[in-house]
């Protein structure tokens, strides 16, 4: 097995009360780098965000985005590659809540 | 050292206020869980540094938090908080977690017998059950790891493990109206459990707007105990459900009398609910939402009268508490330290508890953000805080 990536992920303030960690975390994600495979080791590093961003049956929860890159990739299949300078820890991957009031 | 500690949730965190038994002198401590919704807070009876809460948010759903050392420092039941791993520790195993149980699954086995899938929608077709949020939470008289939690869409939870895990009393769904229900305009919610202090068997909650319900077998089966409601607004005002409970009220010493706010009309029984009658008397509205019993009196009665259900605030713009000393009908105004004027603050059902001690303090929070302190039965008020998120439920705690 390769050596896990180190990835970027840059949470929002509700999330990092929640789980009482910083602006941004790293997470190792060993093979291809998804929504899916971020997400996935984000749960399991930090199990205090299990069902924040994902719902209890796995899907993002409606008002919560996802930006790689100045690109809003909420909508991309959770299984498409993310950009490469993701990939490579030079950008983080965004989560963010959609604003809508309050 | 006797004293109280008031347990707010708001639209934007948690708050404690405490203070000794003169009341005068209060700490803030908060916000708690800032920029979540904090709907409800309560405390063991058995064990008063246990604590509760429900923070909820419609970006992130729903979280349980609970406290050993009275709301100092809190955690998610089961996860343990100082359980920050650095990124070296972090594991690199490549398989995909499951997918978080919910906390809160609708109960859907066979063995209910009647796994309920739909209630009535806004428009009368069937709409599936889809959890939202927890509205309350009622912790056992006697353990403290026992916890009832009611949630939108309307259901009840039980927890025997400190919050950890939760299962549905499914028979208040199954036991045959619930296709029936329907949401109110706050949701379909069921915002109001009160377990009886001589009997855990016997629950009574509310469910806007469903009606009141009670189980006396420890919530394996339920009836509906709306008779004797009229409610205008429904195409049978005497249904058996379909009645808008905005609140419930018990005196501990008095299990079988109940009092009730309703979406209009304050209600008494006699009877543990079996039957209703109207004590509104000279309320100058009796529209409202929380109403609240006395400590030491079980026939004086609280209630907050609002306009109407399209103005959401006190009649004449005057924030007026109502104090029955007999248990209903004949209604006395509490206004002394209260705003007499320019006041449009509505007060929520949840938003009313009593202390007890000696000399029984009242407490309410409004939608402005105000948390107001009677620590004399309602003569004299007095504002603890003034300027906090709007206030969405008060409980409060006497200490030893």
């Amino acid at each position: 097995m390769s050596e896990p990536a180190s990835i970027r992920v840059r949470l929002p303030d509700q999330l990092q009360r929640l789980a009482r960690l910083d602006r941004e975390v790293m997470v190792p994600v060993t093979g291809d780098v998804t929504q899916r495979s971020v997400l996935s080791a984000l749960e399991r590093a930090y199990p205090a965000l299990r069902g924040t961003i994902r719902d209890h049956a796995g899907q993002r929860r409606p008002k919560v985005r996802i930006f790689a890159c100045n690109q809003d990739v909420s909508h991309d299949s959770p299984d498409e590659a993310l950009p490469a300078a993701i990939a490579r820890g030079e950008e983080p991957l965004f989560i963010l809540g959609a604003i809508s009031g309050g | 050292m006797s004293g109280v500690r008031v347990l707010v949730g708001t639209r934007k965190g948690g708050f404690i206020l405490t203070a000794d038994g003169k009341r005068q002198r209060w700490e803030v401590s908060g916000p708690h869980f800032a920029g979540w919704e904090v709907y409800h807070m309560n405390g063991s009876p058995a064990d008063p540094d246990r604590l509760y809460a429900s923070q909820t948010s419609s970006w992130f759903g729903q979280i349980i938090q609970r406290s050993s050392d009275g709301g100092r420092t809190w955690e998610q039941p089961g996860i343990d908080p100082s359980d920050i791993p650095r990124f070296d520790e972090l594991p690199e195993d490549g398989s995909m977690p499951a997918p978080a149980p919910s906390l809160f699954a609708y109960d859907t086995s066979a063995e209910t017998g009647k796994p309920l899938t739909t209630h009535q929608w806004y428009d009368g077709t069937q709409h599936p059950w889809e959890f939202a949020r927890v509205w309350h939470l009622e912790p056992s008289h006697t353990d403290p790891d026992v916890v009832y939690a009611g949630v939108e869409d309307a259901a009840l939870f039980k927890s025997t493990d400190g919050g950890q895990s939760w299962h549905e009393l499914a028979g208040l769904r199954g036991h045959g109206t619930g296709p029936d229900w329907q949401p109110g305009a706050g949701g379909m919610c069921l915002h109001t459990i009160i377990l009886d202090p001589a009997d855990e068997r016997r629950i009574w909650v509310a469910i806007s707007s469903a009606g009141a319900f009670r189980t006396d077998d420890g919530g394996a089966t339920w009836k509906p105990i709306n008779r004797g409601l009229v409610s205008e607004m429904i195409p049978n005002p005497t249904a058996d459900v379909g009645h808008c409970v905005h609140n419930l009220a018990m005196h501990p010493s008095n299990p079988g009398v109940l009092f009730m706010q309703k979406h209009w009309d304050v209600m008494r029984s006699d009877d543990a609910g079996d039957s209703w009658h109207e004590v509104s008397g000279n309320l100058p509205s009796d529209f409202g939402f929380p109403i609240a019993v006395h400590a030491h009196e079980p026939e004086t009665v609280y209630v907050v009268p609002i306009e109407s259900d399209s103005l959401h605030y006190p009649p004449e713009g005057k924030l007026r508490v109502y104090r029955s000393r007999g248990g209903g009908n004949e209604w006395e105004a509490l206004t002394n330290g209260l705003p007499q004027e320019h006041c449009y603050v509505n007060i929520l059902r949840d938003a009313m508890a009593v202390d007890r001690l000696d000399d029984c303090g009242i407490y309410f929070g409004t939608t402005g953000g105000q948390v107001y302190c009677s620590p004399d039965g309602g003569d004299h008020w007095s504002p603890i805080v003034r300027d906090l998120p709007a206030v969405l439920s008060v409980e409060v705690q006497t200490l030893k």
